[in-house]
């Protein structure tokens, strides 16, 4: 297909520009799934009545929304006119989609997460008087509301990397980056709920993280199958290269770990129940009997589900820090922007399109 | 947006429908640039713009400036290149021209230009080993001066009479030197404007893109969105003059738009009273030509089938064609060898047209994950 990949730079200067975009946007990246899937736990919970999973996954929520929009202000040229975002409403823009998005999301992620603070103060520190029923009515459609916005969060992420002229995001975002993303959140939102929740609410957690780890691998591979190896070189050479790979590798461990705590979880599922009395996550004993053993049991499972939990978000956060730099990289070298775009026109070419080439003869 | 372009008319995304004014545009022929820097003197001056970079020297031909960026809105690249790079862009060249594209029409007087070119371009390119035999193969193309390939033409016989020799810079065929003023594409479906969330940038009457610049909160996507590298945040590269004298401290540089997004504008301000961009005005050689966008690409298509004719067989148009990625563009080039030469992309294409795809995908992404997330609490039900 490529017959020539040869070619005449200029100096070697780049072609395009990288955007001034620096750890804060990779942070973003990364706390933006985090929300978007601790959200989602958070719903599930509620609804299933796991307390503990609950409080833990709308704190990670609000925390992480709260930071990572803190950060994409703080990353602003000129943060004090972050407000200008609001000023329209544009399709064409995947910055300006996701500001309403996130906008959208952190009006339910900040009343559940109201309502949780109240809870546990005991009703007592919010000053509310006679709003408080109204506020705690506010909990199922202010969880949905923050629902409907979650995974979107989570995905629209990639689209804002793939819509832009950056060989590596561009060639990404067209061939799967955001089932990457997607996966990507579902593991870091339960990674966190499976260090932050007891081993015995954090099933959902737990499978949720094994599954966006499957899907985390086998998108990242078949993405990096469908693009031209000039845009994946940045994705596997350089300070990008070996964040990627140890994403890769706290991914797997933290896969291992979390399915070890499944299976133990399945097994020892009377002695974790046992212990922990039911309803409340602060765990009341009942069963005497078995008391101590059992707490050595729970002990062993939770500090593996802290560990794996850990390395599953790390993991996360390490694919959204390699994809933002290997696409800065991308940008550096103009061999990542002209052998695609030569190999695509003569692809064309070969295919009998002549009529759209930037460069004619006549 | 990447809606299709009609009928080659290359209405530019968010038109302005009751407008009396024209899409105007640039025509740089690049063939007749003399590499004199006025157009970016010129730019500096009108637009304020901010001093780029410590004033060292790049180590590329006479080019210091580097690059477009948010303090420079026009840039004249340098190349020099010898026998064997003229050689392969006139091959490049002709195959373009034989690409048979459906808006070609066989010219007579191009092909009769080009027949006898071919067999005498094949001789150049052994020519370019030295031996005297080739030389009078060479081609007849522009006007030749003298033959530096003819035996003696570099060797005086007589040392002293050196004085008499003719010094000047022959347009040989063995050496040229490339310049080209490059600016702001103005594309008709400009990546920068479709992906700005606060709409600084804006549609101009004329159909240019300009940056509001009290409006930009300088978030940077423009400058991911741009595929030609132009648009770039103003926060590096704005410097001090430093001076060594004593009794002047170095004046505090006005550094107007600071951490917003900063690219040429076509001089809107000129526009509007009826003049034309600073650049254009100031070019003594008419290389950098202004007006309506449809007259400079007439005036494009007419150029570079003139040169064809003369038998440069390399000149070949950047910009020109409404079907490419970027809707054609507002700035149409003449360049005389592959654009990556010249530093511009082989194949842009706005990142916009991709967008209803990666809508798509992150769709069914999200949708996964909700399916997911159901899946992770049906499948641990206590």
């Amino acid at each position: 297909m490529v017959e020539d990949v040869e070619f005449t730079s200029y100096y070697g200067r780049p072609i395009v520009k990288a955007p001034p975009w620096g750890h804060e946007i990779a942070l973003y990246l990364f706390l933006g799934g985090l929300a978007g899937g601790s959200t989602l736990l958070g719903l599930g919970a509620q609804f299933t009545d796991r307390p503990g999973l609950r409080i833990a996954s709308r704190m990670t929520a609000i925390t992480a929304t709260g930071v990572g929009g803190a950060a994409l202000v703080a990353d602003l040229g000129r943060p004090e006119r972050f407000i200008n975002m609001m000023r329209v409403v544009k399709v064409s823009s995947p910055m300006s989609l996701g500001t309403w998005i996130l906008s959208g999301f952190g009006v339910g992620a900040g009343v559940t997460f109201a309502i949780e603070l109240d809870r546990v103060t005991g009703e007592k520190l919010l000053p509310l008087g006679p709003l408080r029923r109204l506020l705690h009515a506010m909990e199922t459609p202010a969880a949905l509301e923050s629902a409907l916005f979650a995974t979107p969060l989570a995905a629209y992420t990639a689209v804002l990397l793939g819509d832009t002229a950056v060989p590596t995001w561009n060639a990404a975002g067209r061939n799967g980056l955001p089932y990457v993303f997607v996966s990507s959140a579902s593991l870091a939102a339960g990674g966190a709920a499976m260090a932050l929740a007891p081993v015995r609410e954090t099933g959902p957690a737990r499978l949720l993280a094994l599954m966006g780890a499957a899907g985390d691998v086998v998108a990242m591979d078949r993405m990096k199958k469908r693009m031209h190896p000039a845009e994946v070189d940045p994705m596997e050479e350089g300070e990008p290269g070996h964040k990627l790979h140890r994403a890769e590798t706290l991914l797997i461990a933290g896969a291992v770990g979390a399915a070890a705590v499944e299976v133990g979880a399945r097994v020892f599922a009377k002695k974790l129940d046992g212990g922990a009395g039911s309803g409340s996550g602060l765990g009341a004993g009942s069963g005497l009997g078995s008391g101590r053993r059992s707490w050595k049991t729970r002990a062993v499972l939770r500090a593996v589900s802290v560990v794996s939990g850990a390395a599953l978000a790390a993991a996360s956060a390490y694919t959204r820090f390699g994809m933002l730099e290997a696409g800065i990289d991308s940008t550096k070298d103009p061999r990542h922007v002209v052998e695609p775009q030569r190999a695509r026109r003569e692809a064309r070419r070969a295919a009998g399109i002549t009529d759209d080439s930037i460069t004619t003869g006549v | 947006m990447s809606a299709p372009t009609r009928d080659g008319g290359a209405i530019a995304d968010g038109h302005w429908h009751d407008t009396t004014h024209h899409r105007k545009g640039f025509f740089t022929d690049t063939s007749i640039c003399i590499g004199c820097k006025a157009c970016e003197v010129a730019c500096k001056e009108w637009n304020r713009n901010p001093q780029d970079g410590t004033f060292e020297l790049l180590g590329s031909s006479y080019d210091n400036t580097g690059s477009l960026g948010a303090n420079t809105w026009r840039h004249v690249a340098f190349i020099e290149q010898d026998s064997e790079r003229i050689e392969k862009a006139r091959e490049s060249g002709r195959k373009l021209v034989n690409l048979g594209m459906p808006s070609i029409r066989p010219r007579t007087d191009e092909s009769a230009g080009a027949q006898p070119l071919d067999g005498a371009l094949g001789a150049a390119a052994s020519g370019s080993s030295g031996t005297a035999g080739d030389a009078n193969g060479l081609p007849s193309t522009p006007p030749l001066g003298i033959d530096l390939l003819a035996p003696g033409a570099l060797e005086p016989s007589d040392p002293e009479n050196i004085a008499a020799l003719d010094t000047t810079p022959p347009d040989t065929a063995d050496f040229r030197w490339l310049m080209s003023s490059d600016v702001c594409k103005h594309c008709t479906h400009a990546g920068c404007l479709d992906v700005c969330p606060t709409g600084a940038l804006f549609r101009t009457e004329f159909d240019t893109v300009v940056v509001q610049n009290d409006v930009c909160n300088g978030c940077g996507t423009c400058v991911a969105g741009c595929p030609f590298g132009v648009i770039e945040r103003r926060d590096d590269g704005t410097i001090n003059t430093p001076t060594d004298r004593d009794d002047r401290k170095a004046a505090d540089m006005d550094v107007p738009n600071k951490n917003t997004a900063n690219k040429c504008t076509l001089c809107y301000d000129r526009l509007v009273e009826g003049q034309e961009p600073a650049c254009a005005q100031t070019c003594p050689t008419q290389s950098i030509k202004f007006g309506d966008r449809d007259d400079m690409v007439s005036q494009a298509h007419a150029r570079v089938a003139d040169l064809h004719a003369k038998g440069l067989t390399e000149a070949r148009l950047y910009g020109a064609n409404p079907n490419d990625g970027v809707g054609g563009t507002g700035s149409v080039f003449l360049l005389l060898d592959e654009p990556e030469v010249y530093g511009l992309p082989p194949d842009p294409r706005v990142a916009t047209k991709d967008l209803p795809g990666m809508f798509a995908s992150a769709g069914v992404a999200a949708l996964g994950m909700v399916a997911a997330a159901g899946l992770a609490f049906l499948g641990s039900r206590r």
